[in-house]
């Protein structure tokens, strides 16, 4: 699936067929420390590549984060320095972009969000302190057994539209955390409030130091923390995490910045095109098949998850 | 059709506002760098040869051996294309902390004390992380 996308990209990105066979060349290599590309090469590879993933991304219903980092760590001579501080603002800009519509139409709460987000940006800051202090390979293993986890989490996971809340818990209730949304398609009013409200929060500091160590977003674990523990409606959930997305990333993202991880050359292309990607994914929603979209992207995660362990294994 | 129950609170909207215009204004200002960066209108501090090079190595080594600047560092530096480009991803990156400062003070002005400490405490997060003053160096 990669190669194919990477073909694809290439295939767009030149019409020199030569130019494309140094760049097929080249991802075999993986890693490979030196180019022969002219530089214009590999950001016209990227911007096309992030295209692509921006769709995908959408249509299986995962922050493109959670594809760049894998599959450009793992396909891109890049080391993975950089494409965790480009995979943070990649992630970073998308929900930045996501926020004011979902803020407007009460889908993101920041009675919701704001609690969780000082949980996990602070995480985030230890996280990507982590990250950057421990050795490369060991940061890849890592990477790559959460990645292949992601995935059997996205198998798994069976996501509640509306979970019922009986009763709300205490601090729940001090910190106010309920509202309202209207529900287009019914026009019906749909109230929601939280429970394990604790136990949720507590989640969160995990997530944060993930999504800062491995510069992805955490939208494959917010989802199902907010929905299936705390019990928030699913479009609640989901609109909410990819607010949440735009503080903890700010927190993990200065973190690479400061420390010179950002390249961008590499960066600013990736950025342009998974928002582009994002936004073309948004109108094919409606005709796509979601579900065979889902399945090709836990496969490859798990491809991706595979070759990234592999790779910090040294094979 | 939307009644007041799902009216987004007014502290909710002007932060969406903000994003909003930041968010754009902040995206094309980085499209327009990047277009003066790689047209080479500026000149990069680090040439395009040897970044191609260096992106395939630890970061450390692309610090010392080019002698790039960590932290804000690159504010001395904005008269080279690459350089330049950091300004667009700053305001991006600290959009979230303009954002949060108008919520304080609506939550302070609505007397809710456990979100204006929220809300402070969040800004002072992000703004440590944003000074660079925790944490020394990469691996």
């Amino acid at each position: 699936m990669a190669s194919i996308l990477l073909l694809a990209a290439v295939v767009w990105a030149s019409n020199e067929t030569g130019l494309a066979e140094q760049v097929t060349a080249q991802m075999a290599q993986a890693t490979g420390n030196t180019s022969e590309l002219p530089w214009w090469a590999w950001p016209a590879i990227l911007i096309v590549f992030c295209f692509i993933l921006g769709i995908i991304a959408v249509l299986a219903g995962v922050g493109g984060g959670v594809l760049f980092v894998p599959l450009v760590s793992g396909f891109f001579p890049f080391h993975l320095d950089f494409v965790r501080g480009a995979g943070l603002l990649v992630a970073l800009a998308g929900a930045l972009a996501a926020g004011p519509g979902l803020l407007k139409r009460n889908l993101a709460s920041l009675r919701l969000a704001l609690p969780v987000a000082l949980i996990a940006s602070s995480c985030a800051i230890v996280g990507a302190f982590l990250g950057l202090a421990l050795p490369a390979d060991v940061v890849q293993i890592c990477l790559g057994a959460t990645i292949i986890g992601i995935a059997i989490l996205l198998l798994l996971s069976k996501n509640t539209a509306r979970p019922v809340v009986t009763k709300q818990d205490a601090l729940g209730m001090a910190l106010g955390i309920q509202g309202a949304y209207l529900e287009p398609a019914t026009g019906e009013i749909v109230e929601w409030k939280t429970h394990r409200t604790l136990p949720g929060l507590l989640l969160f500091i995990v997530i944060g130091i993930m999504a800062g160590m491995f510069g992805l977003g955490a939208g494959w674990a917010n989802v199902p923390v907010l929905n299936l523990l705390m019990g928030a409606p699913l479009k609640v959930a989901v609109g909410t995490s990819k607010f949440l997305l735009s503080i903890t990333d700010t927190s993990a993202a200065w973190v690479y910045l400061n420390q010179g991880c950002v390249i961008p050359l590499m960066a600013i292309p990736s950025i342009i095109g998974l928002m582009a990607g994002s936004f073309v994914g948004v109108r094919l929603l409606a005709k796509a098949k979601p579900t065979f979209i889902r399945y090709m992207v836990i496969g490859v995660l798990i491809f991706a998850g595979g070759k990234a362990l592999l790779k910090g294994l040294g094979f | 059709m939307n009644t007041e129950k799902t009216n987004a609170p007014a502290e909710q909207i002007t932060y969406a506002n903000i994003l909003f215009y930041g968010c754009w204004g902040g995206l094309a200002l980085i499209i327009v760098i990047y277009l003066i960066y790689i047209t080479g209108i500026l000149d990069p501090y680090v040439s395009m040869a040897k970044v191609t090079h260096y992106w395939a190595l630890p970061v450390q080594n692309y610090l010392t051996d080019n002698n790039v600047p960590t932290g804000w560092g690159w504010l001395t530096l904005l008269n080279k294309g690459d350089f330049l480009n950091f300004l667009g991803i700053a305001l991006l990156a600290g959009l979230t902390i303009i954002c949060y400062l108008p919520i304080i003070f609506a939550y302070l002005k609505k007397n809710d004390r456990a979100y204006t400490i929220i809300a402070l405490l969040e800004v002072i997060v992000l703004c440590v992380a944003a000074s660079g003053i925790v944490g020394t160096g990469g691996h």
